[in-house]
C-alpha cells in the first residue's frame, strides 16, 4: 500500500519548492530502495550496506555540509525532512545518517584542519568511508564529562587509552572520532583510522532494538595517532556536545517519520479489519486512539518545522532542541505502542512495521540525551537552576 | 540532438480528491507530483542526449505557476532548460487545447525529438503527444518501451496485444513513453541545487477558447454491499449466472 503522510494541518504548504522536491525524492527512494528488505535485515541484525553508496549518490550524507566540501549545501530544514523520510523506514538507518552527517562530518567540518576536511569529507559524503562517534563509556552515559579515556602527547604523536561503549557504526567505521581527556583535563577529539595498532571495535550483539544498526565497543590500548589526526579547533566537552545538538535536531524530525509510518499502517488496517461485524475503524475507542495520534503527529511535526526555521535563521538554542527531541521521540514511542495494540497479534510480527518501530524507538528515547536528561535541560532553561546533581 | 520533453503537474494518485463547483478538482490540501509517465520521458531524454554525445534538453509545461516545482524536478534530474507556458486555468484545459498551446511553442524552436508521457494520470486522455505531432506534421510513435536512435532514424518497440511491434521513423519524431522504457533516476540533492541555477522561463500564455467543456464531475457511486449466493461448490452455478447476467463480465 503506497504511503500517505498524514497532513492534517496542510503542513506541506509550509515547505518551499526545494524542500518539497527533496522530500518527495527521498520519499520515493525510501519506498523503492529501503523498504523492501528492511524487515529481513532487522530480523537478521544486519545493516543494509548496499544502500550506503546509493544514499551517497543521492546526497543524503552531509546534507548541510557546503558543496565545496562534498556535501549538498542545503538547509537544516531539508536535513530534517531527509531524517523524517528515512526514519519512516527504520530508526537504524536514520541513525547511520545522523552519525555520518552530524557526528562525523559536522565535527570534521567545524573543528577539523583543512587537510582533515579535504581528505575525509568527500569520502564520507559519497559513502566510500563510514564514520563513528565515540563519546559514551561503560560508566559514563548521561555524564560524558566524567570520561576515563585518556590521551597524552609524546613528541609529534598522541597516545590514547580507554574504552567506549554503544558506538553506532563502530565495527564498520573507517574513521572513529574518539573523545579523550588529556593530562590537563581538557577533552580532545581524535580521528582514529581503522586498523590502527591497539585499536579494536567488537560488535555488541543480542540487541532487540535498532537491530539494523551496528553498535560497538571501541577498545583503545595505547593507540598512537599523529598530531595531524587531532581536531585542532575542539574546545573541550562543549565541542562534543555541539555535535550532539546537530544530531538531536535531526532526531526530532526522524521521530515524526517513525510515528507517521505506524499511523499510516494502522489507518489502512482499521478500515480492512472487521470485528464484531464492522470495521475496527468504526468503533469509538479506535477513533479516540486515532484522533490522539493524529493530533500528536501534527503537533510534533510543527515543532520540528519551527525548530528547523530557527536553526536556518541561526537563532535556535540547544534547550529548544531538547524540547523537540524529548517530545517527539516520546510521542512517537507512545504512538507506536498504541498502534501495536490496534494491530492485535499481527502487531507482534515483522510482517507489520509497527512492532519494529516500537523496539527501535526505545533506543531513540535513550540515546542522544535520555528523556530525563532533556527534562533537566528544559527545567534549567525555564528556572535557571541546573538540577543534574542532587 | 535537440530534445523537447513535456511534463505536467498532476495530483498524487494516493491523494483523496474532492470536487469543487461540481466540475473541477478542489486543489486544497492535495499533493501534486510530476506525472509518473513524464518521468520516463525525462529519463529517456537524458539517456538519448548522453548517447548522442551532445545535445540539449528543453523541458516544457503548460500549467499554472505551481508547475515550476515539476519543471525544477526535471531540471534536477538532468534537463538543461525549462519553459513554463503559464496560465492559471491550464490545469482544467482539455487535451486538444493543451496540444494547441504546446504546438505553438514547439514551432518557434528547433528540435529533433519530442518526448511525452503516454498519458497524464489525472485526465487519462492519452491525446496530447499524438495531437502535437499531428499538428506539426511529424511521425508519432505511442506507448514506446524501447527506443534506439541511429543516424537520424528512430527504431521503437511497443507492446501490442499478445506481442511486440517494431516501428521505424525518421527524425524529427514524437514519442510517447510507456512504463518499461527505462528506470527513471532520482533527482539528487546536488541536482536539486544545480537546478536552481538553470534557466526556467515563464511566459504568460493565452489558451484561447477551450474546445470542450467539463459539465460535471462525480465521485464514483458507493459500492453496493456484497451478496452471498450459497456455499462451496453448490454455489458455483448461481455465481456463474450472476456474473454472466447481472455483472455481464463472462
Ligand atoms: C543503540 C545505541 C546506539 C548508541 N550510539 C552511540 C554513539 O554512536 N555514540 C555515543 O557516544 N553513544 C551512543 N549511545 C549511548 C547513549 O548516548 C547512552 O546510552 C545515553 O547517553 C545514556 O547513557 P547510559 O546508557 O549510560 O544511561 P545512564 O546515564 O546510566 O542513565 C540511566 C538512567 O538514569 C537516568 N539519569 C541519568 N542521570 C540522571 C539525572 N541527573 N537525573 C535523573 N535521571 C538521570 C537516565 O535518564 C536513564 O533513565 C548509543 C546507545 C544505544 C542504545
Amino acid at each position: 500500500m503506497a504511503y500517505q503522510e498524514l497532513d492534517y494541518f496542510r503542513f506541506s504548504e509550509l515547505l518551499n519548492e526545494e524542500e518539497l522536491m527533496v522530500r518527495d525524492q527521498v520519499r520515493a527512494f525510501v519506498d523503492e530502495k529501503m523498504m523492501p528488505g528492511i524487515a529481513e535485515h532487522w530480523e537478521k541484525g544486519t545493516f543494509p550496506t548496499e544502500i550506503i553508496p546509493q544514499m551517497g549518490k543521492l546526497g543524503l550524507l552531509g546534507v548541510t555540509i557546503p558543496e565545496e566540501c562534498g556535501g549538498a549545501g542545503m538547509s537544516s530544514t531539508i536535513y530534517g525532512l531527509v531524517c523524517q523520510e528515512i526514519e519512516r523506514c527504520d530508526s537504524g538507518i536514520r541513525s547511520f545518517v545522523s552519525v555520518q552527517t552530524s557526528l562525523v562530518m559536522y565535527p570534521i567540518f567545524s573543528y577539523g584542519s583543512e587537510e582533515q576536511k579535504k581528505y575525509w569529507l568527500p569520502k564520507l559524503s559519497s559513502g566510500e568511508a563510514i564514520g563513528c562517534f565515540g563519546l559514551t563509556e561503560p560508566d559514563f552515559g548521561s555524564n560524558p564529562g566524567g570520561m576515563r579515556t585518556k590521551c597524552h602527547q609524546e613528541g609529534d604523536e598522541w597516545v590514547i587509552s580507554g574504552q567506549k561503549m554503544w558506538i553506532t557504526n563502530g565495527t564498520v567505521a573507517d574513521v572513529s572520532l574518539v573523545w579523550a581527556r588529556d593530562n590537563e583535563g581538557k577533552i580532545q577529539g581524535f580521528l582514529v583510522e581503522k586498523g590502527c595498532e591497539g585499536f579494536t571495535a567488537p560488535e555488541q550483539m543480542h540487541k532487540w532494538s535498532l537491530r539494523c544498526s551496528v553498535t560497538s565497543e571501541l577498545v583503545l590500548e595505547n593507540v598512537r595517532v599523529p598530531e595531524a589526526n587531532r581536531l585542532p579547533k575542539v574546545r573541550g566537552l562543549k565541542s562534543a556536545l555541539g555535535c550532539l545538538t546537530q544530531a538531536r535536531y535531526g532526531i526530532a524530525w526522524g521521530a515524526v517519520g517513525a510515528a507517521q509510518a505506524c499511523f499510516d499502517e494502522v489507518l489502512h488496517y482499521v478500515k480492512e479489519r472487521e470485528i464484531f461485524d464492522k470495521p475496527l475503524a468504526a468503533f469509538q475507542m479506535t477513533q479516540d486512539k486515532l484522533a490522539w495520534m493524529a493530533t500528536e503527529i501534527t503537533k510534533a511535526q510543527l515543532l520540528a518545522w519551527r525548530l528547523g526555521r530557527m536553526k536556518d535563521e541561526g537563532t535556535m538554542h540547544s534547550h529548544q532542541v531538547s524540547m523537540a527531541k524529548r517530545n517527539n521521540v516520546k510521542v512517537a514511542l507512545d504512538i507506536a505502542r498504541e498502534c501495536r495494540t490496534i494491530l492485535g497479534a499481527n502487531g507482534i510480527t515483522l510482517e507489520y512495521q509497527t512492532g519494529r518501530h516500537v523496539c527501535n524507538l526505545e533506543t531513540v528515547l535513550t540515546y542522544e540525551g535520555t528523556h530525563e536528561i532533556h527534562a533537566l535541560v528544559i527545567g534549567e532553561a525555564v528556572t535557571g537552576i541546573p538540577a543534574y546533581r542532587s | 540532438m535537440k530534445i523537447i520533453t513535456f511534463v505536467k503537474r498532476v495530483p498524487s494518485t494516493t491523494t483523496r480528491v474532492l470536487i469543487k463547483d461540481g466540475n473541477a478538482l478542489d486543489p486544497t490540501g492535495v499533493e501534486f507530483i510530476l506525472n509518473p509517465y513524464d518521468e520516463f520521458a525525462i529519463e529517456e531524454a537524458i539517456q538519448q542526449k548522453d548517447k548522442s554525445g551532445d545535445g540539449h534538453i528543453l523541458v516544457m509545461s503548460f500549467g499554472s505557476a505551481d508547475s515550476q516545482k515539476e519543471l525544477r524536478t526535471a531540471l534536477a534530474m538532468g534537463a538543461d532548460e525549462a519553459l513554463l507556458l503559464q496560465n492559471p486555468d491550464a490545469p482544467n484545459a482539455d487535451g486538444a487545447t493543451t496540444a494547441r498551446t504546446l504546438t505553438a511553442a514547439v514551432k518557434a524552436r528547433e528540435f529533433d525529438l519530442l518526448l511525452f508521457g503516454k498519458q497524464s494520470v489525472d485526465k487519462e486522455q492519452h491525446g496530447v503527444g499524438p495531437a502535437v505531432a499531428t499538428a506539426l506534421g511529424i511521425p508519432c510513435i505511442t506507448e514506446v518501451t524501447k527506443l534506439d536512435i541511429t543516424d537520424g532514424t528512430v527504431r521503437a518497440e511497443r507492446e501490442v496485444e499478445g506481442g511486440r511491434e517494431i516501428i521505424e521513423a525518421p527524425l524529427p519524431c514524437a514519442i510517447t513513453c510507456q512504463k518499461g522504457l527505462n528506470q527513471p533516476r532520482f533527482a539528487s540533492l546536488k541536482g536539486i541545487m544545480a537546478a536552481k541555477r538553470k534557466t526556467l522561463d515563464i511566459v504568460d500564455t493565452d489558451m484561447g477558447t477551450p474546445l470542450v467543456e467539463v459539465l460535471k464531475m462525480e465521485m464514483p457511486p458507493e459500492r453496493p454491499a456484497g451478496r452471498i449466493l450459497g456455499e462451496g461448490v453448490a454455489a458455483v452455478p448461481a455465481l456463474i449466472t450472476a456474473l454472466r447476467e447481472e455483472a455481464k463480465v463472462l
